[in-house]
Order: C-alpha cells, then sequence, then structure tokens
C-alpha cells in the first residue's frame, strides 16, 4: 500500500515539477503567400499560460522568436589599398538565418538570461556563428557586420517590451514580415521564463510561398530559362515596336 | 502603388520604376546610348540585387533601342551595313566577354574591376568627347569651315568596303575590331556599350555624328538582346516584372529622346553627352576613393 502511494506521488510529482507551467500558442496565419502585390505581412502570435496552482511569485517572462530559413553568405570587408577602397578579407558562414524577428514582455536580458540565451539560442548573436578562421583575428567583427546590415534592412529585429501580457497568462504580439522575403518554412519559437530561465516552450510553424503569377514566372525562369529569355526579348521587342508605331501616329495624327 | 518582383523578391514604387525608365529612355533616345550604364547603378540605389540589375537592364536595352532604331530607320540615319560589320564583332566580343565575368568571379573582386572599368573608360571617353565637343562648338562658333578627316591608318588598312549612308571608304578591319572591344565590355560591366560605341565610331571610324546614334543602337539591339537570354540561361537574374516596368517608361522616353536630338545641335547633344558620363565617373570614382559608411557587405550564394 504505502509503496503503491509512493509510486503515484512520483508519477503525479514528476511532470508537474518539470511543468508547473505550460505555454500554448497559437498564430494568425501558418502561410504567408507572397502574390505581386505583397508588401510584408504581420503575424499575430498569441497564446496562454496553462497553469494547475497558483502562480509562482516570481518574474514571468515570454519571448517569441521568428526566424527565416538559414543561407549561406560571404561577408566581406574593404580596406584601404592603393589609395581606393576594395574588398580584402571574406569570410563564409553557412546556415545565416534569413530573417530573425525576436520579441520579448520586457527588456531581454530580464526576460532571458545569459545561461538560457546561450543554451536556446534565443537572441540573433547566439543564432550565428563562425568556425574559427587562423587568418582572421577579429572574426567577431563579420559577425556584429552581419547583425548590423541585416537589422538596419528590418531583417534581424529585437523589440523589446512588445508582447503584451495580460494578467500573467494572456500574451500576444505582432510580428512585421518585410516585403524582401525569402521562400521557405519559418519556425516561430515561444518561451515561457522564470526570474531569465525557461521553463515551457512552444514551436510551430509558417510557410512562405510565391503563388500566382509569381510563382509561375519564377519557376519559369529556373526550369525553362531559355523560354524564359526569349520570353523577355519578345516582351522587349513588341514594346519597342509597339512604343514606336503608336508614337509615330500620335504624331501624324 | 509597390509591386513585389518575382525574382529580384523584393518590393518596390511601381512609378518610380516607370519614372527610372522614362528617364534612361529619354537620354537614350537622344544620344544614342542604351541607358545602361546610368541604369544599372540607379538600380543598385533603389535596391535591387545588383545580378538582377544587370541583367535586366540588358533586356530593358533591347526594347528601347528597337524603339529607338525605328525612329531612326525611318529618318534613313542608321548605316545598316555598318551596323552588320560592327555586330559580327560584337557578338564574339560579348561571348568572350561573358566568358572572362565568370573568370573574374571566380576570382573574387569582381565588383571592384566592373566598378573601375567604369572609371577608366567613362573618364577617358567622356573627358576626350568634352575637349572635342567644346572645340567644335567654339569653331562653329566662329563660322569656320569644318575640317574634312585626314587619313589615318584605319585608312591603309586591306579588305576596304564601301559604307555609303556614312559616306566612308574603309577597311572592315577597325569596325570589327571596334565591335569585340565594345562587345566584351558590355558583357563585363553589363551595359549596351553604346557610350564607348558612339565615340569610336566618330573618332575611330571618322564617322558623320548624323548616322552613329542609329547604327549604335541597331547592333546594341543584338549584343543586348544575346546578353539578356546568356543571364537568363546561366544566372535566372532577368526579372520580367521589372523589365516590363523599365520597358514602358523607357520605350515612350526614348521616343520623345529621339524627337528631342532632332531639335538640338549635333555638338550640344555631344557636349550633354560628355557632361553625362564625366558626372557618372566622379560619381563612381568617388564610391572608390572616400571610406565607405559601411565596411562588410553581405554576398548570399546560390
Amino acid at each position: 500500500m504505502l509503496r503503491l502511494v509512493l509510486i503515484l506521488t512520483l508519477f503525479l510529482a514528476v511532470p508537474a515539477r518539470a511543468q508547473q507551467e505550460q505555454i500554448v500558442a497559437g498564430m494568425s496565419q501558418n502561410r504567408v503567400a507572397i502574390d505581386a502585390t505583397f508588401v510584408g505581412s504581420e503575424i499575430l502570435v498569441f497564446g496562454a499560460v496553462k497553469r494547475e496552482r497558483p502562480a509562482p511569485d516570481s518574474e514571468l517572462g515570454v519571448v517569441v522568436v521568428i526566424e527565416g530559413p538559414t543561407q549561406a553568405i560571404t561577408v566581406r570587408r574593404k580596406d584601404r589599398r592603393f589609395g581606393i577602397w576594395i574588398n580584402t578579407d571574406e569570410v563564409r558562414v553557412s546556415n545565416v538565418p534569413s530573417f530573425y524577428a525576436v520579441a520579448t514582455s520586457g527588456v531581454f536580458d530580464d526576460v532571458v538570461n545569459e545561461e538560457a540565451n546561450a543554451r536556446r539560442l534565443v537572441s540573433i548573436d547566439e543564432a550565428i556563428w563562425i568556425l574559427d578562421r587562423p587568418d582572421i583575428a577579429d572574426e567577431q567583427a563579420f559577425v556584429d557586420a552581419v547583425i548590423r546590415i541585416r537589422e538596419e534592412a528590418d531583417l534581424y529585429t529585437l523589440k523589446e517590451s512588445s508582447i503584451d501580457l495580460n494578467q500573467e497568462t494572456l500574451f500576444s504580439t505582432a510580428v512585421q514580415l518585410p516585403s524582401n522575403l525569402v521562400e521557405g518554412l519559418y519556425t516561430a519559437r515561444i518561451y515561457l521564463t522564470r526570474n531569465g530561465n525557461i521553463v515551457s516552450d512552444h514551436i510551430s510553424y509558417v510557410s512562405v510561398q510565391k503563388v500566382g503569377l509569381e510563382r509561375w514566372l519564377y519557376n519559369l525562369a529556373h526550369d525553362q530559362p531559355l523560354w524564359y529569355g526569349l520570353l523577355s526579348l519578345a516582351i522587349a521587342i513588341i514594346a519597342g515596336y509597339g512604343a514606336s508605331t503608336a508614337f509615330r501616329m500620335f504624331s501624324r495624327g | 502603388m509597390q509591386i513585389y518582383l518575382p525574382i529580384a523578391e523584393v518590393s518596390v514604387n511601381a512609378f518610380l520604376l516607370l519614372g527610372l525608365g522614362g528617364l534612361v529612355g529619354v537620354l537614350s533616345g537622344m544620344f544614342g546610348v542604351g541607358g545602361g550604364f546610368l541604369m544599372t547603378p540607379l538600380l543598385f540605389m533603389i535596391g535591387i540585387p545588383p545580378a538582377v540589375a544587370v541583367a535586366t537592364g540588358t533586356n530593358q536595352i533591347v526594347a528601347s533601342s528597337v524603339s529607338g532604331v525605328l525612329a531612326h530607320l525611318k529618318r534613313k540615319t542608321v548605316d545598316l551595313k555598318m551596323g552588320c560589320v560592327l555586330l559580327s564583332g560584337g557578338l564574339v566580343g560579348a561571348a568572350a566577354g561573358v566568358q572572362l565575368f565568370a573568370y573574374l568571379r571566380s576570382i573574387g573582386q569582381v565588383d571592384l574591376l566592373v566598378t573601375l572599368s567604369y572609371v577608366v573608360f567613362l573618364g577617358i571617353i567622356g573627358t576626350l568627347m568634352l575637349i572635342e565637343s567644346v572645340g567644335a562648338l567654339m569653331r562653329s562658333r566662329r563660322m569656320a569651315a569644318p575640317k574634312r578627316k585626314k587619313h589615318n591608318w584605319v585608312h591603309n588598312l586591306p579588305i576596304k568596303s564601301k559604307f555609303r549612308t556614312s559616306g566612308l571608304y574603309i577597311s572592315v578591319i577597325p569596325p570589327v575590331l571596334v565591335g569585340f572591344g565594345v562587345g566584351v565590355l558590355s558583357a563585363i560591366m553589363g551595359v549596351g556599350g553604346g557610350f564607348i560605341m558612339v565615340p569610336a565610331m566618330i573618332y575611330i571610324l571618322g564617322m558623320p555624328t548624323k548616322v552613329v546614334v542609329g547604327t549604335s543602337l541597331f547592333q546594341i539591339i543584338f549584343v543586348a538582346a544575346f546578353t539578356t537570354l546568356m543571364h537568363a540561361w546561366e544566372n535566372h537574374t532577368v526579372d520580367i516584372g521589372l523589365a516590363v516596368l523599365l520597358i514602358v517608361g523607357g520605350v515612350i522616353g526614348a521616343q520623345v529622346g529621339a524627337r528631342i536630338g532632332l531639335r538640338i545641335k549635333a555638338e550640344q547633344t555631344r557636349i550633354l553627352l560628355a557632361l553625362l558620363v564625366v558626372g557618372v565617373c566622379l560619381n563612381l570614382a568617388v564610391g572608390l576613393l572616400v571610406e565607405p559608411k559601411e565596411l562588410y557587405s553581405i554576398g548570399t550564394e546560390g
């Protein structure tokens, strides 16, 4: 009897201690269609904290990370040689996210502590890393440059305190997607933190795809490049001839 | 009105592109240059990826050249025979240039070489044209009779042929070489090459300014069409959406430009073109000499 009670308490206690609180989340859309009039999009991420006992008395935080498909990139640095500025050093980096948006419910360092950030790769500087290069002394400068350039282009964003947290239970935020999106599967990670430690997470996906005419042209350009090229030329020649004829009639009449 | 470009993968204002096309079209019609040397840097500035800007620019050049050449054909200011001779060299040159471009890309530094060749060629040609056309303008002011061109080495080569429209009886070797050289450069620099072709025809071949513009446009059509096909085939970087907008603006601009070109004197046209060329050259040179705000750049692969 005692044994049974022990086992039962163990069963109930373990999951309860591991996940006192659980995050449940949803998104306004899991498919972004890029058509001819696409000017960017907005994804609404919302959810709630599910708990079976009263909330503990520690700082609650929510982090939303939306990450685009990774790319291989070459980062080049200019230096002055013979009086002109030319590319001298270059570093190839594989697996750089094409898009990276972080939204938090408070100041980032308060919501996610350093250890949790390093382990779960939450912030953008944790998500990009390059191999040691013996010939380049300051690899970190190249990583910093990637982040700086992409932040400037609104491809990497950190919006602190942009998540509304209601009564320690309900949360929502809107993440802006710019128009220069790379196609592919985007990952949405949602973390629940207590005192900066991640206590629960949720992951879902958003697919970004070209549709309609955009899709057709893109496929034609890649699958039938010769026909695509001839089509481009045909349009150019017809347009040129058409304009000339139209103008001639116009100036006569 | 924002529009999303399928290959460039960016969203840009459609009217901005129409305006750009129109502006470059006017210049194209006036001077007989394809306008690529202006269009390409302008497209960079509004955020079109360089590879797409270069490839789509050549497609737009086809359209504005067709439009421009028809206006010139009607006025019989195209030397078709000379155009074909130039073209035969031009196509071989463009094919060689595409290979050279691929080689430069494999050793890196292609951006630098493209910019440097712009600066060097625009600089030399612009300065020469400026000196020459200012001189010509002064002479015409003094009402002196224009000097008949002297015989130079160009006239002493074999395989001579008569180019009636240009009023020339010269060897076909110089035009073929000029065509070849311009073909190579146009493939490397992603332009039609009119800004090199026009002065080369005036100063090396001694063609009359009147037929130079139409003849240049005529051969540019084919070189640009060939380059567009190569880009579409090898790099998939021709954006039809972008091309259509630039073309619509460009063909209208080219017609307007051709009519403006008729109103102003040839010497004035040449001064304007020379100033334009020198201006673009200085702008690019400053970019090389002044420390850039952002030392780093990102290139995506694949």
